[in-house]
């Protein structure tokens, strides 16, 4: 449980229970034979928008094609009644199953893909098990009755028992969902959401946490499209797999609110009875009726407010007190990490060899070798182009080398993937700082330190010394996206640190800042230093790093063009002449 | 309580089964070679006449999603606007009877673009452009999101509403050419080959259609603003190109020739308002496949497409032709999302 999350999860679960009494009473009111299947209908589709919510609105990873769990949940319950005479309450079970393992059969190639050409995908694959369905005759299967034994086969004459366990379903995925949004789950799947590769620099697995929130995901799908199958009794491939029923997942969410486990509980509360009721009044002058409702929701929500009613609502009514600062505990200066034992002075701690990587004919770095020892600030100053930033996307993993090694501390950095070499002991902070802009200081930190493996107490724990250290304690409750400049670089630093790396990778970390913010983050690098860390900084501005470093490496088209200590480097011609030019250097001389 | 209704598109095609072997002694084996070769035959003449088709479809797309990076979940639904403007001018409305059953439904499939081209540019000026171009230029995801969310309301819309307006029973444009054949052969030992006479116009007019728009891009001042404005909407601002008029246009201009298609493929098919989504993953798996930002490589992606749907024919049955499309697209998205003829590639 993350911190602060104890009352939040109290409170939702406090509304949850009143919400869901008072439905069931409602439907004590409620006697139309039609209108009780509509109260059945929506907790039914209500859980499938929480299902769709945890990959799509969490995570971000827009699905289109969440039919493929829904309809294999109802075809497993409805096969699985007419050729072994299983019950559906066991249907439903071997359903979810299914499901989970279609999610994963499906997430191991999909998640390869990003943005539209995930969502596009995943279109892709309920279609094409609609026409296999259609292929195999299985056009039109119902459930047949089993009256000696009502109970085991769901079989029940008081159709609000129906609304009870759909009720009762729902509830059951609500509660998953908002233990999943107030754990380290919903904050790696916030984050993957906001920036991906932040998120793996950060040290979080994004492929592992879209794949388990896929499989969630899938499964409380197709424990929907079970209930579904058995209240409707028919099933056929296009009320399933259909197109409508991937996109009632989107709509019903989108409407509500993304990404907040109530939206698609307001969303189909509205619009499966308008258009339920709208289909049954109108359905046979204008069939159709309920898709061209759903569009239009869809484009009004859109346009008119993009997060959905529960966002809107919330923030124009009931405003939480988002700017005060959350508390944060044990903010006492837990002992700065003790000096790591330095077991060799000046060992190197970075080690890299021969280190080559080209874009087509474009050699943007080529055959670099430097080390960096325990302890020491390594400034890596070049022109623009001169391969610095793809240097380090080379050692923290978002790209890979065409040649060379790169050892941390005797281990090799090379062909591991940006999360592990995040948890090998590398923080990196981005040229373009890279946050998510929607969390809170504290939570943005926090991901960098479950990304290191801590527990949810050591988490906040390492996160708030974090904070200490680059002096941001104060901010820590502000949203991300309403900070300065400077205090997001300090932001993305204590998000590194949190993970109590033992070498960190600084891209331009004065990049835009005026010259009062410059010396402020450099007293905190100063500071750094003080207490051991080992930093490798990537820096233009000259002055800072004469101030700051303790070694220069100099890159020019990708070559090592100088290596030393500060005064000889700038003094060297070869590196005047590539920041200056061959004619200021001439006229130097002349 | 859902239910989608789609027409039937299989494109039949004459074709003889092959005899069970082992049954029959030598002379039967070469009697099913023959059989095989006339398949094959016929495969090829109708990827190529279907695929070009195709093509000229996946350049409409390649020029919204391609080039202007719009993700436009509703094109295979302008498709199916297409073929109803050309059924209502021709069949049903009957304003271009005078053409007569041979010319009648492929001028229908040329007019069509104009309305559709009309209705593109209406949807981008009020919903599309909202989600997309300057708007959202340079935001986190490039408006992909909203993209896709206003554009899966435009498809139910057109789908569901197109029940409302068009009713659910398939039609067609009727032409007899749709039911006459070239035969050519016998080619190799008795192998004939079929060549559908609406099949083989269409894709005359598909050819001509593709040429003139290429040469519009390519070669005049308005087809480089295009261009320009869709490439980096930013930088063309800065060159003095009328962006916003620009998308609209582009939009409009990829919506009325997917509709050409429409129109076209319209004269051999039957349809009804949920026609369009057997085309919309079509369309994509062309232009990822032809590489995007490449209008030549839309045609050709759609060309190679429609050559797997034909061949994919020889060994599945009709109902899984479509599954393999999809197969297909996902093939293709996962192993070469910068596509096989594009220049520009865009990682995934």
């Amino acid at each position: 449980m993350r911190q602060g999350a104890g009352p939040l999860l109290r409170r939702n679960l406090i509304v949850l229970a009143i919400l869901s009494v008072a439905y069931l009473v409602l439907t004590l009111f409620v006697t139309n034979s039609y209108y009780q299947l509509i109260l059945t209908l929506v907790p039914v589709w209500a859980l499938f928008g929480v299902s769709w919510n945890i990959l799509s609105g969490y995570g971000g990873q827009l699905s289109f094609g969440h039919a493929s769990f829904f309809g294999i949940g109802a075809y497993t319950v409805t096969l699985s009644v007419v050729y072994w005479g299983l019950s559906p309450w066991l249907g439903i079970v071997l359903g979810m199953i299914l499901g989970g393992l279609a999610a994963i059969a499906i997430g191991m190639p999909t998640f390869r893909l990003r943005g539209h050409y995930f969502a596009l995908s995943m279109l892709a694959y309920p279609l094409a098990i609609l026409y296999v369905l259609q292929y195999l005759g299985f056009q039109e299967v119902s459930i047949p009755m089993h009256r000696q034994n009502p109970v085991a086969f769901m079989e029940f004459s008081e159709p609000r028992i129906y609304t009870l366990i759909a009720v009762c379903l729902l509830v059951v995925g609500v509660v998953i969902s908002l233990v999943i949004e107030n754990s380290r789950f919903g904050l790696a799947l916030l984050a993957i959401r906001q920036n991906e590769l932040a998120a793996e620099a950060a040290g979080i697995n994004a492929r592992e946490w879209k794949m388990r929130s896929l499989v969630v995901s899938g499964m409380m799908a197709a424990v929907a499209g079970g209930f579904y199958a058995r209240v409707l009794v028919v099933v056929t491939p296009d009320s399933v797999f259909g197109m409508l029923v991937s996109a009632q997942a989107v709509v019903v969410t989108l409407f509500g609110g993304v990404a907040s486990v109530w939206g698609p509980l307001i969303g189909a509360a509205i619009l499966v009875p308008l258009a339920e009721t709208l289909q049954a009044e109108l359905g046979t002058y204008l069939p159709g009726i309920q898709g061209v409702v759903y569009g239009f929701a869809i484009i009004a929500i859109m346009l008119l407010s993009p997060d959905g009613l529960f966002w809107t609502i919330r923030d124009r009514w009931f405003r939480p007190k988002a700017a005060a600062p959350a508390p944060v505990p044990d903010l006492m200066p837990v002992s700065p990490p003790a000096r790591r034992a330095i077991a060799q002075a000046g060992a190197p701690l970075l080690n890299v060899e021969n280190l080559s990587r080209s874009f087509g004919g474009l050699k943007a770095v080529s055959e670099v070798s430097f080390s960096v020892a325990e302890g020491e600030i390594l400034g890596i100053i070049g022109p623009n182009g001169a391969g610095k930033t793809t240097l380090f996307n080379v050692l923290n993993g978002v790209l890979s080398a065409d040649e060379g090694s790169a050892q941390l501390a005797g281990q090799p950095m090379l062909g591991r993937k940006t999360f592990e070499v995040c948890r090998m002991g590398v923080g990196r902070t981005f040229q373009v700082v890279r946050s998510f802009p929607r969390l809170p200081v504290l939570d943005n930190v926090i991901v960098g330190a479950y990304g290191a493996g801590l527990s949810d107490r050591d988490a906040i724990a390492s996160a708030a010394r974090a904070l200490h250290q680059v002096g941001l304690h104060e901010q820590s409750g502000v949203a991300a996206g309403q900070l300065t400049n400077k205090q997001l670089r300090l932001m993305e630093l204590a998000r590194a640190l949190a993970g109590s790396p033992r070498l960190l990778l600084l891209d331009e970390t004065l990049a835009g800042l005026g010259r009062e913010e410059c010396d402020s983050v450099l007293k905190v690098l100063a500071r750094l230093r003080e207490e051991g860390m080992t930093i490798c900084i990537i820096e233009h501005t000259m002055h800072a790093m004469m101030r700051l470093a303790d070694r220069f490496v100099v890159l020019d088209h990708g070559r090592v063009l100088a290596t030393g200590l500060p005064r000889t480097v700038v003094e060297d011609t070869s590196v005047i002449e590539a920041y200056l030019g061959k004619k200021w250097l001439a006229r130097q001389h002349a | 309580m859902l239910e989608s209704r789609r027409s039937v598109t299989n494109e039949s095609r004459p074709r003889r089964h092959l005899s069970r072997a082992g049954e029959r002694e030598a002379r039967a084996s070469s009697v099913d070679l023959e059989i095989l070769v006339e398949n094959v035959l016929n495969a090829v003449t109708a990827g190529i006449t279907i695929g070009c088709i195709y093509g000229l479809m996946c350049i409409g797309l390649g020029l919204i999603f391609g080039i202007m990076r719009i993700v436009n979940f509703a094109q295979g639904e302008l498709l199916m606007l297409g073929m109803f403007a050309s059924f209502y001018l021709v069949t049903g409305g009957k304003v271009l009877s005078f053409l007569g059953p041979y010319w009648g439904p492929f001028i229908g499939a040329i007019c069509a673009a104009p309305l559709v081209f009309a209705g593109g540019a209406l949807l981008h000026k009020f919903l599309i452009s909202r989600v997309s171009g300057l708007r959202t230029a340079g935001s986190l995801d490039e408006g992909h999101f909203g993209q896709l969310i206003v554009t899966l309301g435009i498809s139910l819309i057109l789908q569901n509403g197109g029940q409302i307006v068009f009713g659910s029973t398939p039609v067609a444009v009727r032409t007899p050419l749709s039911s006459e054949a070239f035969l050519v052969g016998p080619v190799y030992g008795g192998a004939t080959v079929f060549l559908n006479k609406a099949k083989l116009i269409a894709f005359f007019v598909a050819i001509l259609v593709a040429i003139v728009l290429y040469l519009t891009l390519e070669y005049t001042r308005l087809g480089k603003a295009l261009r320009a404005a869709a490439d980096n909407p930013t930088a063309a601002t800065y060159m003095g190109i009328e962006v916003d008029t620009a998308y609209r246009i582009a939009f409009g201009l990829g919506a009325g020739i997917t509709a050409v298609a429409g129109g076209l493929m319209a004269t051999y098919i039957s349809f009804g308002p949920f026609v369009g989504f057997d085309y919309v993953i079509i369309m994509y798996s062309g232009v990822v496949l032809g590489g995007m930002g490449s209008i030549l490589g839309a045609f050709w992606g759609g060309l190679t497409v429609g050559f797997v749907q034909q061949f994919s024919a020889l060994i599945l049955p009709p109902q899984l032709q479509n599954a393999a499309i999809f197969v297909v697209f996902l093939m293709i998205v996962l192993l070469r999302p910068q596509g096989l003829f594009g220049r520009s590639a865009e990682r995934a």
